[in-house]
């Protein structure tokens, strides 16, 4: 902050790029009175959840089959490791051809960033299971499928939970992407639009609203993991 | 209860080659037994206690629980590894009571009284283990002997025709390996109960057994049926006593004792591998 307001005071910087501090309060406090923004939010935040969801729903027994059976690794993991490696953005003209440019190719954006890394990383969590849980499961007269829900899930949960907080903050990077290409509304929108007419400090407000909102999503998810998971021990994750 | 261990042969396939971790081995265990299978690392112990649990397919040879095959794991042999194995989601009691919940125990038992007798005793055994006061802790609230007191505990409530344990208390300071010991040998005579315990300490073999089998280094085989000859009640001075020591010096100098006759096994080995068609290495 101090550096911030420094460098804008004495404007080292061309103040159109970094604009003072005080601009941008001013800025936020218009902002918040115009209901563009909230609109803008809303919209950004159902489509990150949208997307978000839609990836974890599938990603997550995807990813537990992988990690489980050895058919499922040799199958499908090579093809995730592949379509994993495509940068996302490059997948922009395609996804524009085949979904068009309404909500539903953004929400398949967001899905593709978030989906092939959260398989692998959910696969990665189950394997993780120590083969010891297993095995003294079999001793005790678990089937296959009990050792499945019972150890593996279970065990794997907390692991799982941690790739979810990281994807969602994917997600967002994603919507942004997204909404850069083609929106009527959105926070990524917004940005692009400001810088047409080079409103940096609403920019920056709109800037520090995302970081707020991935702070605190954040934050939420963590606090959710430790009090679900509090049996898992924190310090050698 | 009586097990029956026949012609058990255990090659490992690895990256480098084949492993003969097992030559063929047979033996029998009877009721009440506690026999220690000892040896030095590597030397197919811990492969044989795999195989008796069903966590591990035999090369060759089979393995009869009462005159049953054994073709997997199951819930009348229970099993107490080395690492510790609690699931760390489940506090102590609910740990005990993991099976309980389990299809294979809800086609069994279906009266209302037999499950409440289970519950009886679960409760009962960590009360056994001087842990009724844990029962609501998780495992990572535990030292690694409670750890292992209540691993214990859990294999047992399912009333198991045997007792599987392979180097239980190897993770454990030698003070509380000593207390442990105490507790098995507690826990033996209250319980009938038919234990196999995996172990390379000497003397943990002698203080807890009944019995001794000794394998030679890979590829393992027994060397010597030893019976212990100290009774059932045995206190910790019994590791000073004369008989003690000179029995203890005997299998210590056994343990060192190279194998001989290499040249015949590799003969062997290779017409083992022929036959039962393990896919070879590139």
């Amino acid at each position: 902050m101090a550096v911030w307001w420094w460098l804008s005071e004495r404007e080292l910087v061309n103040p159109i790029f970094l604009p003072k501090p005080v601009q941008v309060w001013a800025a936020a406090r218009e902002l918040c009175a115009d209901e563009n923004l909230w609109l803008d939010v809303q919209a950004s935040f159902l489509r990150v959840t949208a997307g978000f969801l839609f990836s974890a729903a599938i990603a997550l027994p995807l990813g537990v089959i992988i990690g489980a059976f050895r058919v499922g690794e040799a199958v499908l993991q090579p093809i995730m490791e592949f379509v994993r490696y495509i940068p996302v953005p490059a997948l922009i003209p395609v996804l524009m051809v085949l979904f068009g440019i309404d909500e539903f190719s953004k929400i398949m954006l967001i899905f593709i960033g978030t989906f092939f890394q959260l398989v692998l990383m959910v696969a990665d969590e189950v394997r993780r299971v120590p083969n010891d849980l297993l095995q003294v499961s079999y001793t005790l007269g678990a089937r296959r499928g009990e050792v499945l829900r019972l150890v593996l899930w279970r065990g794997a949960m907390p692991g799982i939970f941690d790739a979810l907080r990281l994807c969602n903050g994917w997600a967002w990077t994603y919507l942004i992407v997204a909404e850069l290409v083609a929106a009527n509304e959105g926070l990524g929108y917004r940005i692009l639009k400001f810088s047409r007419f080079l409103q940096t400090p609403q920019i920056w407000v709109y800037l520090l609203i995302l970081g707020v909102i991935g702070l605190a999503l954040d934050f939420a998810f963590r606090r959710f993991n430790a009090r679900v998971f509090h049996w898992a021990d924190t310090t050698k994750r | 209860m009586k097990l029956e261990v026949r012609d058990l042969e255990k090659v490992y396939a690895s990256r480098s080659g084949f492993t003969h971790a097992l030559a063929p081995t047979s033996f029998e265990v009877s009721s009440g037994e506690f026999v220690c299978l000892l040896g030095p690392s590597g030397c197919g112990k811990s492969t044989t206690l795999f195989a008796i649990a069903g966590l591990d397919e035999p090369t060759r040879g089979e393995i009869l629980l009462d005159g049953q095959r054994v073709r997997g794991p199951g819930r009348d042999r229970g099993m107490v590894f080395q690492n510790y194995t609690l699931f760390p989601w489940l506090n102590v009691i609910d740990n005990t009571r993991f099976s309980f919940e389990l299809e294979a125990n809800i086609d069994r038992s279906s009266t209302c009284a037999e499950v409440m007798t289970q519950i009886g005793r679960a409760s009962a055994l960590l009360e056994l283990m001087g842990l009724s006061a844990f029962e609501r802790a998780l495992p990572r609230e535990l030292s690694g002997g409670m750890k292992q007191r209540v691993a214990i505990a859990r294999a047992l409530t399912n009333q198991p025709k045997l007792l599987l344990m392979d180097e239980p208390f190897g993770a454990l300071d030698s003070q509380t390996r000593e207390e442990m010991q105490d507790m098995m040998l507690l826990l033996h005579a209250h319980e009938t109960m038919t234990v196999i315990f995996v172990t390379h300490d000497v003397e943990e073999a002698l203080y807890l057994s009944t019995r001794i089998l000794v394998f030679s280094p890979r590829p393992g085989c027994i060397v010597r049926d030893l019976a212990a000859p100290f009774g059932m009640h045995r206190e910790p001075a019994l590791k000073l006593a004369p008989e003690f020591m000179r029995l203890k010096r005997e299998l210590l100098d056994l343990l060192r004792q190279p194998r001989t006759g290499d040249g015949h096994h590799g003969d062997r080995f290779r017409k083992l591998i022929t036959e039962t068609k393990l896919p070879s290495t590139p």
